[in-house]
């Protein structure tokens, strides 16, 4: 288990199950959960990268997948605050019935 | 350059950032009836300073931050065009009437913070600052966009936003991590260097990187198939959002796009040289062309059976990205610099149509376009700088639009490269008069005087009449703006 292509395999299928998710889930927060897999599956990949690639000096990799952890977090915040919001006014949080403006 | 050097050209952005810290306080500490007008007046003079520190700016191109962040005059140009689209939508923001029952001051704190992150944009360097720059534009438009939060269009608007924003940029981050993969570097000189160099096989993994890259670009400048978003945010967020979001995130994912893709995957690392080639065996001109060809007819046709005007000019935005897009397949010096005039005159005819919205919605409260018949009429001034946005907008002699149109479609030609493009190019501008004209048709044919006449606030009105000014002088007498145009094509490239 211990090469680059376990990996990058198991990162795109949590890719592929993350954009499934978004695809078939029509309650927000689940539309979220899927988002945050497909984060933490390019994550994945920049850490991988990192530690095969032999770039361990300045672990870029490293510091990008950090920086993607905290704008995942924020993200998610404003996500989940905009869907309290939309379930206010809506009285649901089923994004299929929130569908109002056409054409 | 070493992080303390950097600071002194980091001004404008850090007097950005830490004015919005000055906003949080103060709207802490200071409950006053004018709590709403003091913070309005704070961002406009944090955003008149840091034009101030951006106009003090001369240097020579370089790299600050160890090469993550360029300081240009490409990337000073494209700051110009957001200041001065910050500037007028604050100036307007007071007087939309669709804002009353909501903090104004909280509004005036996201601005001040997307422009942050649209200077970023603009001069990104590196991918983790391209991810991050694209968020925190993202993720303050999300806030902007649901801000009329009793309304359910605006709910539902930012609902999709942040659904679609988040996800595409996911997609662009899987790409990056990609990029990084093959690279081995976050830094885009780094990683044209080593994709010049890689073996034939690894062609198919760039091409999906270059893909999934893409879809963080081109959802930020609504190109289809990554525009699904725009129309129904454009129609439920506050217009004032609407016309700034059209312009000024557009205008930097341009930016940001034909920097990175320009150095990432050209065959040389510096964009000053005039031609420019992609990497061996990588069908870059011809993909962007068939995204351009896509997102003009796209957006036009669509754009036809729209009533509400909101909506409409949403899809003339994706179908005014798709023009922009012909020259980006091309991506030497004169595509380049043709994409910035006709950003720069963008700004001008595409917020002007905007305001003219807004205009009428503080009037009616909704924007269908029945409620622009008679507008002819009952405003005649207001009415007739409508025109002649839209005169510019579908690019009509003797407007700014119509030049910048021949520059855009110039670059094709004079490339002798996809002549079918050029020609759909000019097809989708005939399909864009019809939807255009029947606004001026409703403004002015559709109803008989009656007399009554409406008057918006002055400053709305004046704002109007003052972004009529550029895009009727840009039409006849454009040299001065394209010289600029012109000196501002500097990038910073690691040989300088």
């Amino acid at each position: 288990m211990d090469s680059l292509q376990s990996y990058l395999f198991l990162s795109i299928i949590l890719f592929c199950f993350g954009l499934y998710g978004v695809m078939t889930r029509r309650n927000g927060v689940a539309i979220l959960m899927g988002i945050e897999l497909i984060l933490n599956s390019a994550n994945l990949n920049l850490v991988a990268f990192n530690r095969f690639g032999g770039l361990s000096e300045l672990l870029p990799g490293h510091v990008f997948a950090l920086f993607v952890i905290i704008m995942a977090a924020s993200e998610a915040a404003v996500a989940l605050a905009i869907i309290i919001n939309l379930y206010k006014t809506f009285h649901t949080v089923n994004v299929d019935e929130a569908h109002e403006m056409r054409g | 350059m070493s992080n303390i050097q950097s600071l002194t050209y980091f001004l404008p952005e850090l007097i950005l950032t830490s004015s919005a810290m000055v906003i949080i306080l103060t709207d802490v500490f200071f409950r006053g009836r004018n709590r709403n007008r003091l913070i309005w007046l704070l961002s406009l003079v944090a955003l008149g300073i840091a034009a101030i520190f951006l106009l003090l700016q001369t240097t020579p191109p370089d790299a600050i931050f160890y090469g993550a962040l360029a300081v240009d005059p490409y990337s000073r140009f494209f700051k110009w065009i957001f200041l001065l689209a910050t500037v007028v939508i604050y100036v307007v923001s007071p007087y939309s009437r669709e804002l009353d029952n909501n903090p104004r001051h909280e509004y005036y704190l996201f601005m001040l913070l997307v422009v942050f992150g649209l200077f970023l944009m603009a001069s990104a360097l590196d991918l983790i600052i391209v991810y991050l720059s694209i968020e925190i534009v993202s993720i303050g438009s999300f806030v902007l966009a649901g801000f009329l939060k009793q309304e359910r269009l605006s709910n539902e608007s930012s609902l999709k936003y942040v659904i679609y924003g988040a996800l595409s940029s996911g997609v662009m981050l899987y790409g990056l991590s990609l990029l990084f993969g093959i690279a081995g570097s976050t830094n885009v000189f780094d990683i044209q260097a080593a994709l010049s160099g890689v073996p034939d096989k690894a062609h198919l993994t760039l091409a999906v990187a270059l893909l999934l890259v893409l879809t963080g670009f081109g959802y930020k400048i609504a190109m289809v198939p990554f525009h699904f978003w725009t129309p129904d945010v454009y129609q439920g967020a506050p217009t004032t959002i609407t016309a700034y979001l059209s312009v000024a995130p557009k205008a930097a994912g341009f930016a940001l796009a034909l920097r990175i893709l320009g150095i990432t995957f050209g065959s040389s690392p510096d964009m000053n040289l005039g031609e420019w080639l992609p990497v061996e065996g990588l069908p870059f001109g011809t993909l962007i062309a068939i995204f351009s060809a896509a997102t003009m007819t796209v957006g036009n046709i669509i754009a036809i059976q729209q009533s509400s005007v909101k909506r409409l000019l949403a899809y003339s935005s994706i179908a005014h990205a798709g023009y922009m897009l012909m020259a980006a397949a091309i991506l030497n010096a004169q595509a380049v610099s043709a994409i910035m005039f006709y950003l720069a005159v963008y700004l001008f005819m595409n917020l002007g149509a905007f305001l003219v919205a807004i205009f009428i919605h503080n009037r009616y409260g909704y924007d269908e376009i029945e409620e622009w018949k008679g507008l002819g009429f009952q405003a005649p001034a207001v009415a007739v700088a409508m025109g002649i946005f839209l005169f510019s907008l579908t690019g009509l002699p003797p407007t700014a639009g119509f030049v910048g149109k021949v520059y855009l479609f110039s670059v094709l030609i004079e490339a002798q490269q996809f002549w079918w493009l050029a020609v759909l190019g000019v097809l989708n501008s005939v399909v864009s008069l019809y939807y255009y004209m029947r606004i001026l048709k409703a403004m002015f044919l559709d109803s008989e005087p009656t007399g009554e006449r409406i008057s918006g606030h002055p400053a709305l009105s004046g704002t109007i009449l003052l972004l009529m000014i550029p895009v009727l002088l840009f039409g006849v007498y454009w040299s001065p703006l394209m010289n600029l145009v012109r000196s501002s094509l500097e990038f910073f490239s690691p040989g300088m």
